[in-house]
């Protein structure tokens, strides 16, 4: 005989919880903006000129905005899996999971509230970037159903990130090392892709890193559908990238919750 | 589960047979059997690292024993912890409330968590925050309480969805006179309602004034279990103590009485005495017929101190305050 089981109205419960953590503490959202932001006004403006000669956009900044835009909205994603890696590590510290886990209640909720939430709150903080990226001249010439597919391809790397962040928190004892141990998905990938130059003026091996790592199919992709590029491999690509990190970030976060008894 | 006979006596609250627990090579708990009858307040007793915070760890399913079994109200901690954290509440040493949100939405947290309609959790949330006194507090964040609110909160929350077996882990750690003597209340309130209470301390003024029962543990084992008076006949009696001002007093009052354990530095002297008035009296002739002058004097019956000591063997052991 034992307690019925809720997982759904759980994990409703829990994403409640999260929600109100981010309208509580508004800072966490801007934090998770600011860095991107940052980083399209620094390329745009200082870079601008000089990087669009190189993309063949003969110096026009307007051309580099355009360029640039789809790799800083996969920044943002990878920085707001920076927030949910310290938001869960410093979760995991506090009492009252603790006392969740001495609860009747279904125990994958705490982790899908997290999930859930930061989807959330990295879809929000998309669309303050682009908010952004328009207000300084970005365009395109997407439809409706083109924006929603980009809008489908961001949710989906937002999980799978968002997962693999969880994992991440649940691994790093102290909010500062798991802040560092995500620094490669939230910096160095987006770096080592074609977010801010095109991966062929790259040189050997970090070219073919480049090319088929997971932040340049998305990016890919997502010039594909709002700047009209083609899209080619990198759609299922980054589909493949999507579902599968997914997954590996949602077992490895199981098997880290169960385990840990902190 | 077959259904209970009328004569079937209720299961113990609380029963373990040889748990034991290491970390490492470091043995935390070594082979402990407990059995709690429902209604009562069981306290383990015993200095921090004696292994309590494990011991309530294990019971309260957050931890798994290396070996050994326990069952809560009767459910086997391994085989059925679902059914054991159906049935408990744990307030655990360091605050088990959400700081970044208000005492209220923590309430409410709490009575999702546990299934309840809109009605009946506003009822019981309205209800505990009162009986807690956290009225006016309720609409600030949590993290704005003092120690003695978030410890109150701790236990409301707790109390949300009506556990039989609430486990307390140093509840009055860190608390200021007042709010522990609010602690104890809310304790003795709670087991006057019938619910079963497992409490450590490291006090033995606390588990002397709350428990039924006392188990000390000292470096994971059960060195003594019983009633606190049982407990305490497993010492000699008391002693009077005489305080002087100078050694040569001492020196005299040691002379005159021909008994009882000086203590040359503090200047004092231990007498056997069971605190009786004639005892004092007859004390008392013999020093003034000496004309010892004494400073003051002190009445000490046996207190679990002194049971702490005797049974573990090491005076020395300063992490167990006496308040």
């Amino acid at each position: 005989m034992s307690a019925p089981s809720y997982p759904l109205r759980d994990s409703a419960t829990m994403l409640r919880r999260n929600l109100l953590h981010a309208r509580r503490y508004p800072s966490m959202t801007l934090g998770v903006v600011a860095m991107p932001i940052i980083i399209l006004l620094l390329f745009v403006y200082v870079f601008g000129s000089s990087l669009s000669a190189g993309i063949g956009g003969g110096g026009d900044r307007a051309a580099y905005i355009a360029y640039v835009v789809p790799g800083i909205l996969l920044m943002t994603v990878g920085s707001a899996s920076t927030s949910t890696a310290v938001a869960v590590c410093t979760d995991m510290a506090e009492g009252i999971v603790a006392r969740f886990r001495t609860m009747a209640i279904s125990r994958s909720s705490i982790l899908i509230g997290h999930v859930i939430g930061s989807v959330i709150q990295t879809m929000i903080s998309l669309v303050l970037v682009t908010g952004v990226a328009l207000a300084i001249g970005f365009r395109s010439n997407a439809t409706a159903v083109e924006w929603v597919a980009a809008a489908g391809i961001l949710a989906l790397t937002a999980l799978a990130l968002t997962w693999l962040a969880v994992g991440i928190g649940l691994a790093n004892p102290t909010a500062e090392a798991a802040s560092n141990a995500v620094l490669p998905l939230s910096f160095l990938l987006p770096f080592m892709s074609s977010a801010f130059v095109p991966v062929e003026s790259m040189p050997g091996w970090i070219r073919w890193f480049a090319e088929y790592q997971p932040f340049t199919t998305v990016i890919e992709t997502l010039r594909g559908l709002l700047t009209g590029s083609g899209i080619g491999a990198d759609g299922w690509l980054a589909l493949g990238w999507g579902v599968g990190l997914t997954v590996l970030g949602y077992l490895w976060s199981r098997n880290r919750f169960n385990r840990s008894s902190r | 589960m077959t259904s209970p006979h009328h004569l079937t006596p209720p299961p113990p609250a609380i029963t373990a047979a040889g748990l034991r627990k290491a970390y490492g090579d470091k043995t935390v708990l070594d082979g402990i059997d407990l059995h709690v009858p429902q209604g009562t307040v069981f306290s383990l007793l015993g200095p921090n690292g004696a292994g309590k915070t494990t011991a309530v760890r294990i019971l309260s399913t957050l931890s798994t024993a290396d070996s050994g079994s326990a069952r809560i109200l009767g459910r086997d901690l391994t085989a059925d912890p679902r059914g054991v954290r159906s049935v408990i509440g744990v307030t655990g040493q360091f605050s088990a409330v959400d700081n970044m949100i208000t005492g209220a939405e923590n309430m409410a947290l709490m009575a999702d968590l546990h299934h309840l309609d809109r009605r009946e959790s506003r009822r019981i949330t309205a209800e505990l925050l009162e009986r807690f006194d956290l009225v006016d507090a309720a609409k600030k964040p949590a993290s704005t309480y003092s120690g003695g609110m978030r410890r109150r909160l701790d236990i409301a929350m707790t109390l949300v969805g009506g556990p039989q077996v609430i486990f307390l882990d140093e509840p009055t750690t860190g608390l200021d006179p007042r709010s522990r003597h609010n602690m104890w209340q809310i304790i003795r309130d709670l087991v006057s309602g019938g619910v079963t209470v497992f409490l450590t301390t490291q006090y033995l003024e606390e588990a002397d004034q709350l428990a039924d029962r006392i188990a000390v543990l000292s470096r994971g084992k059960l060195v003594a279990q019983g009633t606190p008076d049982e407990l305490k006949r497993l010492v000699p009696g008391g002693h009077v103590r005489l305080r002087f001002d100078t050694a040569s007093d001492l020196a005299s009052a040691c002379r005159a009485l021909g008994d009882g354990t000086p203590d040359d530095e503090g200047l004092t002297l231990q007498v056997p005495s069971d605190g009786s008035v004639a005892a004092l009296r007859l004390l008392l002739d013999r020093l003034d017929r000496a004309s010892v002058a004494v400073g003051t004097l002190t009445v000490h019956t046996p207190d679990l101190d002194d049971v702490f000591f005797a049974v573990t063997g090491h005076p020395d052991n300063d992490k167990v305050e006496a308040r």
